[in-house]
């Protein structure tokens, strides 16, 4: 029990500091590293409550797919970026009196809900119900009861994929390819043209 | 003994640091994405930490939805940012108003 405590901490620590590193870090390089490290730790909070599952999901997706697109984005962006850090200060204080109230008021709520909720009754974690493992029970409920969200999650992903595709889509002028509906609809009609020559003439174009 | 107050005083605190980067980086479009990121992830710890307490694996099922929309809204995201950056040279968002009608 220690030593999850201890990992607890630790994660934890690990996890709010890189938030706090990513959306202070002068280099938006920089801030996508910490961004990583902080999913990282997240998916170990995850795999201490027992959501093994999601907890490489959130490696998978997260690191592999989403952090490496930001860090795409970033690399192949040419931008002045200490630039973009003006205002920084100017916002810091209002910044951080709201960030400051609000999590008061949501440690308050949590601590609430914690004592006096429905999760009051379970002191131990179970992420996994019914003594099965933890991706065969999101399994058995994913694909019964949320059939047609894990669908609607599909489309979803079809969607933003069509969408950025159609966005950063560029035709450049100038290039010629080939344009197979043009060359099925010619007729002889549109390919050939007859000329009357009248002798002795040539044909000048 | 770590119950759930603890989780959820780590997901608020890392919701708030959210807030708080898209509050001080109102210029640099590509921060306040990765601050979005971090808020849906502390929905995301919110969600695994009450299904663990709650012996009820719906709210992992939730999570997992979350991961799906934020995945889809970081690629939208930065389509965006990408042909903004074709047409105007930089991504300053602030005066960003030739969108506008």
């Amino acid at each position: 029990m220690a030593l999850q405590a201890i990992a607890f901490y630790l994660l934890a620590f690990v996890t709010i500091a890189a938030g706090l590193l990513v959306v202070s870090a002068r280099n938006p390089v920089h801030s996508v590293l910490f961004l990583i490290t902080a999913f990282f730790s997240a998916a170990g909070l995850f795999v201490l409550l027992g959501a093994e599952f999601l907890a490489m999901l959130l490696i998978v997706v997260y690191v592999g797919a989403v952090a490496v697109l930001f860090l795409f984005v970033v690399m192949m962006l040419d931008v002045d970026f200490a630039e973009l850090r003006q205002g920084f200060a100017q916002y810091l204080p209002i910044g951080g009196l709201v960030g400051g109230i609000l999590t008061l008021e949501m440690v308050f709520v949590a601590a609430t809900v914690a004592n006096n909720g429905a999760a009051s009754k379970n002191p131990l974690p179970n992420a996994s119900p019914g003594g099965v493992p933890n991706t065969e029970a999101i399994g058995r409920v994913l694909y019964t009861d949320y059939v047609f969200f894990f669908q609607l999650a599909g489309l979803v992903l079809l969607v933003a994929m069509i969408g950025a595709i159609v966005l950063t889509l560029r035709h450049k002028p100038g290039v010629k390819r080939q344009d197979i509906g043009a060359q099925v609809a010619r007729t002889p009609k549109t390919g050939m043209e007859l000329v009357q020559i009248k002798p002795g003439e040539g044909i000048s174009e | 003994m770590i119950g759930l107050p603890h989780y959820l005083v780590v997901a608020a605190i890392l919701f708030t640091i959210g807030v708080f980067g898209i509050f001080v980086n109102r210029k640099n479009i590509i921060v306040i994405l990765m601050s979005i990121e971090l808020i849906l992830l502390a929905v995301n710890i919110n969600l695994v930490a009450f299904s663990a307490f709650l012996h009820d694996v719906a709210g992992q099922i939730f999570a997992m939805f979350v991961l799906t929309v934020a995945a889809a809204e970081a690629a939208v995201g930065l389509a965006i940012l990408v042909t903004f950056f074709r047409n105007r040279g930089d991504i300053a968002v602030d005066d960003a108003s030739m969108m506008k009608g």
